[in-house]
C-alpha cells in the first residue's frame, strides 16, 4: 500500500489521530493521545500489518521546539513500509508505549528515554539504557550543557597550554 | 634481559646477583596485562596478541582476572561509565601494577576530546599511566614498543627500596 492508502485506512478508523503534515512528506503524523490504539491496528489490520517496527528513532528540533519520535514501520507480509512521527512538547512529554505490540520498541524506548527524557507511557521497565543511571539531564537534546564534573571526574577537556 | 651479574660460578649453576636486579628481571619477562577491550584498539591489542606478532614472546600473557594481571592495557575510548569500572578494576590488581594507555581516546580523549559529553578526557584522570602508546589505533608494533617501553621501565625499578 502507498502512502496515502495507508493514510486513508488509518484515518477511517481513527480520524482524531492524524495530524496534517507537509505536502510531500514521507511520513504520518500522530498524535500521542490515539497512537496505542492506532499503533494496534498498524499491527493487527489486515490490510496493514506492519509486523516488524524496524527503528524507533527520538530527535529534537531544537529549543522551543517539541521533541518527537519516528517510528519506521515495515510489513514483511505486505512488503510496505510507513514512518509515523509523533511530537510532544519538551517537558513532560508522553507517549503512550508500543513495547507489547512490537518487542523491539522496548529498548528503543528505553534510549530515547535515555537520550531525549521522552516518557513512554506503560513501558515495562523504563530505565536509562547507555548513559549510567544517576546521569543527569538528557544529553541529545540540543540545549543540553554538559556536566563539568561526573561523580569527581573532570568532564570537558582541559585546553590548560593548548588554546 | 640486561642482568648485570655480581658474579657467576663455573659450577653448580650458582649466580650472585642484587635482589633488585633479579627480581626486576623476573617481572619485566612476564608483564601479564589484563585482558579486557573497550574499543577498536582492542582489536589491535589482539592482533598483537595473536601469532602475526605474538606478544607472548615478550612474555605478554592475557589474563582474565585482575587478580592475576600486572599490567592493565587501557585500549580504546573510556566513557564516563566505564571509567568508575576502569579505575575500581585497576584497585582490585595486585602491587606491583602498571598501565599502558593505548591510542588516542585512552590517552587523550581522541576524536572525542571537544563534544564527548560522555567521554573520559584521557584514562590519566582516573588511573596513573606509565607508557602512552600514540596512534588511532596504533599499529600492533606501536603497542609491541610500548610493552618494550614499559619493561625498560620495570627493569629500572627498585621494588626492595621502594617508599609507597
Amino acid at each position: 500500500m502507498e502512502l496515502a492508502a495507508i493514510q486513508t485506512r488509518v484515518g477511517a478508523v481513527h480520524p482524531d489521530a492524524l495530524v496534517p503534515t507537509d505536502e510531500g512528506a514521507a511520513y504520518l503524523s500522530m498524535t500521542p493521545e490515539h497512537w496505542a490504539d492506532v499503533a494496534q491496528l498498524l499491527r493487527s489490520d489486515e490490510e496493514l500489518r506492519f509486523n516488524v517496527l524496524m527503528c524507533l528513532t527520538g530527535y529534537d528540533r531544537g529549543p522551543g521546539e517539541p521533541l518527537g519520535v519516528a517510528y519506521n514501520l515495515h510489513s514483511m507480509d505486505k512488503l510496505h513500509k510507513l514512518e509515523v512521527r509523533i511530537e510532544v512538547p519538551r517537558d513532560g512529554g508522553k507517549i503512550p508505549s508500543v513495547a507489547q505490540i512490537w518487542r523491539t520498541a522496548e529498548w528503543h524506548e528505553r534510549e530515547a528515554y535515555d537520550l531525549f527524557g521522552i516518557t513512554f507511557v506503560g513501558h515495562p521497565d523504563l530505565r536509562r539504557i547507555l548513559l549510567p543511571e544517576d546521569w543527569e539531564g538528557y544529553p541529545l537534546r540540543k540545549d543540553y550543557k554538559e556536566p563539568d564534573y561526573y561523580r569527581g571526574i573532570p568532564v570537558p577537556k582541559d585546553k590548560r597550554g593548548w588554546e | 634481559m640486561a642482568v648485570s651479574l655480581v658474579n657467576r660460578f663455573e659450577q653448580d649453576n650458582i649466580i650472585v646477583e642484587q635482589i633488585d636486579n633479579l627480581l626486576n628481571w623476573a617481572r619485566a619477562g612476564s608483564p601479564w596485562y589484563f585482558q579486557f577491550g573497550l574499543a577498536c584498539c582492542a582489536i589491535e591489542m589482539m592482533a598483537a596478541a595473536a601469532p602475526r606478532y605474538d606478544l607472548e614472546r615478550f612474555g605478554a600473557m592475557p589474563r582474565s582476572s585482575p587478580r592475576q594481571a600486572d599490567v592493565m592495557i587501557v585500549a580504546g575510548t573510556v566513557t564516563l561509565k566505564m571509567a568508575t569500572r576502569v579505575k575500581r578494576l585497576y584497585e582490585q590488581m595486585a602491587n606491583p601494577k602498571y598501565v599502558i594507555s593505548m591510542g588516542s581516546c585512552a590517552n587523550s580523549g581522541g576524536p572525542y576530546w571537544q563534544y564527548g559529553y560522555h567521554v573520559l578526557k584521557g584514562v590519566d584522570l582516573v588511573v596513573p599511566v606509565d607508557v602512552y602508546v600514540p596512534g588511532c589505533p596504533p599499529r600492533p608494533e606501536a603497542l609491541m614498543q610500548g610493552l618494550l617501553e614499559l619493561q625498560k621501565k620495570i627493569k629500572e625499578d627498585t621494588p626492595l627500596r621502594r617508599v609507597s
